[in-house]
């Protein structure tokens, strides 16, 4: 009756990070050379030394410029550049995505004020960062999103009625009912049900990142595949945004990071986010190659993204950085009212000033490819389609009632068997304290 | 054994010191079907992990529903547990934490072989996130014949490790041991007849095995390392007095860490040791 066994023991099994000694030199370890005009301390290897004594002061370095392709009418800022390489029609495709979550968002806002529906968020001022990276992206690319990155499923080919069905929570509902509203989610092209913590899934979009590059080093005859992860400049203060992109430059991982910069996280302000340049400035502080954009220049978005897709695919995989600026001309989400944190005039100005959709539609017209007919009969057509797919969705059964217990792990365990067949007990034993019609197959859907 | 220079450096590398960014790294690779095996240093430096953990592993294949998307292939590894001088940082047995959320498994090992097979379990057939707490203590402690071969032990299954008729007692990782000693103890002085039950893994947990052991034996006595208060202990008590009342002739009884820090210096007072469990499975004889 001792513990003499504990006595036995060693010392603590492994109380540090260590190599063994004898596995390989760093390069980063190379021994200071007589006279070096340069560090050689391993954690900064290519450093001179020098004898002032200066602090880098951010306030006096230039803010990294903003990249746009055409000015807010629409017109190209260089006459002769070399084009964009996508045909007329699939800029009229990016349009009309835009104009149809532009279109969506106006309707469902509505509808939740209503009462019709429990959540919305919306995206205006936002429709061309995340159509214009969409549409740089291949079907086999991953995109991990947050939650305002409607146009991105618009672009990967969601449909009306994949949204409203997600909306109200029905049974073609990808996420069985279980998610608030757009918390959308698909399998392929996979776009990763989003979920409501913000930031976590930047360090998972690195690993998934890792795990293409991987599968494509197994197998070689897959096609390139790239990681696409959304965020907000609110979330990127987050520790998940510092692990996600220290990993993903550590472990080389082929990821695309788009932060959209609108101003505002809820009712903060990005003076009271952050004291830096930024989010772009932190990019360069990791190691990876970083851009900021013109957010409202779907041309410039595009692009970007376009070059970001093939960064991320050589030497094997490199993360990018790209901050695309714009600002968040609605209210957070239906339970937020902005104009309690910010003046209606400075939104109206912001509506006024600049906004993709208008910035297209210019282009588009001076192009010849687009006027004012055309504009009517589209909107017209997709409020019609919004609407059908609104009442087609609304009317829809739930899914049934055993969703709630299933998938939590992939069978049902003994106890959440007990605890169906209690609720069941229940249900049968209260049958007017609960409305089971909406559900499909109402209790034999237990 | 060099896993890194038998697998090569894409299979087996550093990450940077970063919880989260381990497991949410570990996440988004089983969620485009890999198998990651990540390693968290010591239990006690989970916490950084914990919403990754909770709110995304745990819920990841729920929240995604009809896309079938899911990082069943995942499992987190993390030396857990005393080890005589490891105070408040050094110690930790988190399980309680995360067998109360839904779709994680909890699993801990008691020996070599157990920890080999239940290891390769979680790896190659739960298709479900798996946390894998291994009790530090028995890292170079525990010597026994380990089968070379890939075998394999169920997760959520209990081992009954003695039978007995007297008295049920359910533990599991490292406590095992001083179970086992107690109970050599309490056969020698008092010629009771002592079940000993391993649950191996901690949720979702064989609560069939610990029933059908209580409805025989009538006592029942939980012991575990991490602090008794809404503790592993908690949970199987409740649910031994649920589905086994009748039988019940003693109250359950719970040995457990005292509901304090792990101190230094106090370590042996604060943990359940032999004699603790010795008294309790005496105490619930002669109830």
């Amino acid at each position: 009756m001792s513990l003499n066994f504990l006595a036995r023991l060693p010392r603590p099994a492994r109380s540090q990070r260590t190599l063994l000694p004898s596995v390989k030199r760093w390069g980063s370890s190379i021994s200071q050379r007589p006279g070096s005009d340069r560090v050689r301390f391993p954690g900064a290897v290519n450093s001179k030394f020098t004898t002032e004594m200066s602090f880098i002061n951010p306030a006096e370095t230039s803010s990294i410029p903003t990249y746009r392709v055409m000015n807010s009418d629409g017109v190209m800022l260089e006459k002769d550049r070399k084009s964009l390489n996508v045909s007329n029609e699939e800029i009229l495709t990016w349009y009309k995505n835009m104009l149809t979550v532009s279109v969506m968002d106006v309707i469902m806002f509505e509808a939740q004020r209503q009462g019709r529906l429990s959540f919305y968020m919306v995206s205006a001022g936002e429709e061309g960062i995340s159509v214009g990276s969409a549409a740089a992206l291949t079907p086999d690319d991953v995109v991990f999103a947050q939650y305002r990155e409607t146009g991105v499923f618009q672009q990967r080919g969601f449909t009306l009625k994949d949204f409203m069905s997600q909306l109200f929570a029905n049974r073609n509902d990808n996420g069985r009912g279980r998610n608030m509203p757009v918390h959308y989610g698909s399998n392929y092209p996979r776009t990763h049900t989003i979920s409501s913590p913000l930031a976590t899934q930047i360090p998972q979009a690195s690993g998934a990142a890792y795990a293409l590059k991987l599968q494509a080093l197994q197998n070689p005859d897959t096609p390139p595949r790239i990681v696409a992860c959304y965020f907000g400049e609110g979330a990127a203060s987050e520790g998940d945004f510092h692990a996600g992109l220290n990993i993903a430059a550590t472990r080389s991982c082929p990821v695309v990071f788009i932060c959209r910069n609108n101003g505002y996280a809820i009712s903060t302000p990005t003076l009271e986010q952050y004291r830096g340049d930024g989010i772009a400035s932190r990019g360069v502080g990791y190691g990876i190659d970083t851009i900021r954009v013109d957010g409202n220049d779907i041309f410039a978005v595009y692009e970007a993204m376009r070059e970001a897709r093939r960064i991320a695919l050589t030497d094997g995989g490199r993360p990018v950085l790209i901050e695309a600026m714009s600002y968040r001309v609605s209210h957070h989400s239906t339970s937020d009212d902005s104009f309690a944190y910010r003046a209606r005039v400075e939104v109206e100005d912001w509506k006024r000033r600049d906004n993709p959709i208008i910035r297209l539609r210019k282009w588009l017209e001076n192009e010849g490819l687009w006027n004012e007919d055309m504009e009517q009969e589209t909107r017209d057509q997709l409020r019609k389609a919004v609407l059908k797919e609104f009442g087609d969705a609304e009317r829809e059964k739930k899914p049934p009632i055993r969703a709630a217990f299933e998938d939590v792990y992939d069978e049902l365990t003994e106890e959440a068997q007990e605890q169906m067949k209690e609720l069941k007990r229940i249900l049968e034993t209260y049958p007017e304290e609960y409305d089971l019609r909406q559900y499909e197959d109402g209790i034999k859907g237990l | 054994m060099d896993l890194q220079t038998e697998f090569g450096s894409e299979r087996v590398f550093n990450t940077p010191l970063t919880e989260q960014g381990i497991v949410g790294f570990a996440i988004g690779a089983a969620a485009q079907g890999m198998k990651p095996v990540a390693e968290i240093q010591f239990a006690d430096y989970i916490f950084p992990a914990f919403d990754q953990i909770v709110n995304e592993a745990a819920k990841f294949r729920y929240r995604e529903g009809g896309t079938g998307v899911n990082v069943g292939g995942m499992v987190v590894r993390m030396p857990c547990g005393a080890v005589g001088h490891g105070a408040l940082y050094h110690t930790q047995s988190p399980e309680a934490l995360f067998a109360h959320v839904p779709g994680v498994q909890v699993v801990m090992p008691r020996s070599p072989s157990q920890a080999k097979g239940l290891l390769l379990s979680a790896i190659f057939q739960s298709n479900n996130p798996v946390i894998f707490m291994e009790p530090k203590i028995l890292y170079r402690a525990a010597v026994e014949h380990v089968p070379n071969e890939f075998y394999t032990i169920p997760l959520n299954k209990a081992e009954v490790v003695k039978p007995g008729s007297d008295v049920t007692v359910v533990s599991y990782g490292q406590p095992m041991y001083l179970c086992s000693e107690a109970i050599r103890a309490i056969e020698k002085d008092m010629g009771a007849s002592v079940e000993l039950i391993d649950l191996r893994t901690i949720y979702p947990w064989d609560r069939q095995t610990v029933l059908d052991s209580v409805k025989k034996t009538g006592r029942a006595i939980v012991v575990h390392e991490s602090m008794i208060n809404y503790g592993v202990g908690a949970e199987v008590a409740a649910t031994i007095q649920d589905g086994a009342f009748l039988r019940l002739e003693a109250p359950v009884k719970r040995v457990a860490g005292w509901s304090t820090h792990t101190g230094l210096t106090f370590e042996k007072l604060i943990l359940p040791d032999v004699a603790r469990i010795y008294d309790a499975i005496k105490q619930t004889l002669e109830y």
